[in-house]
């Protein structure tokens, strides 16, 4: 057994003390909170961080398996909220039993995230150069006016959905006396049930740790590094480009799609400018802290992360100012051989990598 | 795999005013260009570029720098589209095609310049170029079906045994960008290779071997040639290699094909001594 454990592929080792760490990590905390043991600030990260790692995890196919930049993975995840809060307050009546609604409402919110993906992906990937950088940026902001635009509301005969340019209010949705709102534009959702558990943040972890390493080992994730690290050469052994560049920005769409859908059911309402340019960022530091295609570094990276700023709260104001030295130092090493180099040794990835050879 | 040990053979005459191997002559050849050519702004880069490959020929293009060998790579591969003149690959017109298509119709090549996928493993880049050999869905990828298994067996397998046309397996689960210069000319090779091409573009494999780096080199592209059955156009400054396995060679000089022959027809071209060879010549200290 040990033998046949030393002779599995270094990835394969890699990827199974990955999965380890987050089942044991889940054990413990949730042992923890059973016992009473957290306090019920520590208790209200947990949904938060398992929606963090999915979303890192996420943008770490698109940013470092895939190697394009993508500045608006927050956007994925507001689309995933708001339609994963639509579904799950307009099935309330439905199908009573919670965690098959919070399932349904998920994978709502990573289809119309993947739809979204399809729109934003599909006329930039096929051109040739670093035009997804600027238009996820546009798409991150575009997204947030559009959902402050939206009025959403639930009765008897269904849903009812007004783009609101003008003044209009939530009565104008003119719903029977059954009715809720949903979205009321600006204010955002209000009345949310909180579906979001830890066990099932720890299974929408799993499932995108899943997703994520087996598609990357395998063909497919082959043709996608294969682009990264050489456009030119896969083109000449006759790997469809934008295909398989798609495939990796819609599956990362569609996973923080999810991460948003579990996100907006863990509070009691939600705006849109919670998923704003500076969370884009934040997951994106998670990002490049963790490593560049290195997927336990994205984790590693979004719990340490998350907690550290939510623990030093009296100290958050030098929070941003952190991320500012930080995104700097990063323009400054992929820029700098020599800054690169020093990164390098620092980086668990490049770490590894030189290990290997 | 049926290994047939192919002789320097008799060279026969082709309409196309080139020369193939007489083993070859009735078997539609694997590339026929005529009258080739691509302007960049107003350099001609190529011009009248007529050539005829046969189907188990090794051919040369020569000529001294800058002379547009490169270029004609790139508009076999359709990097760049031509903007006169035809190219058939085994009979069938090449004309709108992608450079993806140009592969999966048989033609690989390999880089001047390596380009190596230099972060993945050799093993990984060699299944790269098995990419469209052993095919299965990204979703029996994810959910790791049968046809995962079967053909990522079979992809290991595969990648294995064209490493060993060069001896690498051993070096399988090194990082390519990681291997020495040589070692990484050979696996541009091998991942041409598993592209199963019917004709193979070697662009100066032997660049920056020593020579007896470049002495096994040409005893494996004779051995490829053999074992795969397939043509071969190399591109290549190393004289003693081109003159030593290639039956056709053609001489460009600013894009025009100066000479097409065998080794001695070329060796005793005059203009091809002008141009190329005597050049060489007058800039070697004796
Ligand atoms: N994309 C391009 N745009 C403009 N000019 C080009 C382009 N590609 C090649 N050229 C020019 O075409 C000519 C032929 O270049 P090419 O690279 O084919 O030469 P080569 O025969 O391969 O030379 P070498 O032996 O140095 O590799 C050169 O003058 C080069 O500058
Ligand atoms: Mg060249």
């Amino acid at each position: 057994m040990l033998r046949k454990f030393k002779s599995l592929k270094k990835t394969a080792r890699t990827d199974f003390f990955t999965y380890l760490g987050v089942v044991v990590a889940f054990i413990v905390m949730f042992a923890l909170q059973q016992a009473g043991a957290l306090s019920s600030s520590v208790s209200s990260w947990l949904v938060p961080i398992c929606c963090f790692i999915v979303m890192a995890v996420s943008l770490n196919l698109t940013v470092g398996i895939l190697g394009e930049l993508s500045l608006g993975h927050a956007g994925f995840m507001s689309v995933g909220a708001f339609s994963g809060v639509i579904a799950a307050m307009s099935l309330s009546e439905a199908i009573p039993f919670a965690p098959l609604r919070l399932a349904l409402a998920i994978l709502v919110g990573a289809l119309f995230a993947a739809l979204t993906g399809v729109v934003v992906g599909v006329p930039v990937l096929r051109l040739r150069g670093d035009y997804l950088a600027i238009v996820t940026l546009a798409f991150g902001q575009i997204i947030k006016d559009l959902i402050n635009c939206l009025l959403v509301g639930y009765d008897s005969n269904g849903l009812h959905i007004i783009f609101n340019l003008s003044k209009l209010t939530i009565e104008d949705l003119h719903m029977d006396e059954t009715g809720i709102a949903i979205i009321k534009g600006a204010q955002g959702a209000t009345g949310i049930e909180k579906l979001a558990t830890f066990p099932a943040g720890f299974i929408l972890v799993m499932l995108t740790l899943v997703i994520v390493l087996n598609m990357v080992r395998s063909r497919t994730g082959r043709a996608v590094m294969a682009i990264r690290d050489n456009r030119i050469a896969a083109e000449s052994v006759g790997i469809n480009i934008t295909k398989y560049k798609l495939i990796a920005f819609i599956t990362s769409a569609a996973l923080a799609g999810a991460a948003g859908a579990l996100y907006g059911l863990n509070y009691g309402s939600l705006v849109s400018s919670r998923f704003d340019f500076n969370t884009s960022i934040l997951v994106l530091v998670y990002v490049v802290l963790g490593g560049l295609g290195n997927i336990w570094g994205s984790i590693v990276a979004a719990t340490v992360l998350y907690v550290l700023p939510e623990a030093l709260r009296e100290f958050q104001d030098y929070r941003m100012l952190a991320y500012a030295v930080v995104l700097i130092l990063v323009m400054l090493a992929t820029n700098n051989d020599r800054l690169k180099a020093l990164l390098g040794r620092l980086l668990p990835r490049r770490k590894e990598e030189k290990d290997r050879g | 795999m049926a290994e047939k040990k192919f002789e320097k053979g008799r060279m026969v005459p082709v309409p196309s005013h080139s020369i193939i191997p007489e083993r070859d002559l009735g078997k539609t050849p694997i590339l026929e260009c005529t009258h080739l050519g691509i302007d960049f702004g107003g350099l001609k880069a190529v011009d009248d570029f007529t050539l005829t490959i046969g189907r188990t020929e090794i051919a040369g293009l020569i000529g001294p720098n800058g002379a547009g060998k490169t270029t004609v790579f790139n508009l076999l591969t359709k990097v760049y589209h031509p903007t006169r003149g035809t190219i058939l690959l085994d009979g069938i017109d090449t004309a709108g095609k992608s450079t993806i298509q140009i592969n999966r119709m048989g033609i690989a090549r390999t880089f001047q310049n390596i380009r190596l996928f230099s972060n993945l493993s050799v093993e990984d880049n060699v299944k790269i170029g098995l990419h469209n050999q052993e095919k299965y869905s990204t979703l029996s990828a994810v959910l790791r079906l049968p046809a995962y298994w079967k053909k990522e067996k079979a992809a290991h397998e595969k990648a294995l045994e064209l490493l060993s046309i060069f001896d690498m397996q051993d070096m399988a689960g090194y990082k390519a960008g990681s291997l020495p210069y040589g070692a990484q000319r050979r696996l541009e090779i091998v991942r041409a290779l598993a592209t199963d091409p019917k004709l193979l573009l070697l662009d100066e494999p032997a660049a920056g071997m020593n020579p007896s780096e470049t002495a096994e080199l040409m005893e494996n592209i004779a051995k490829i040639r053999d074992t795969f059955q397939i043509a071969i156009l190399l591109i290549e400054h190393d004289m003693n290699l081109v003159m030593g396995i290639c039956e056709g060679i053609c001489v460009l000089n600013f894009g025009q094909i100066i000479a097409k022959g065998t080794a001695e027809d070329i060796q005793n071209d005059p203009q091809v001594i002008e141009a190329y060879l005597g050049k060489r010549k007058e800039a070697a200290p004796c």
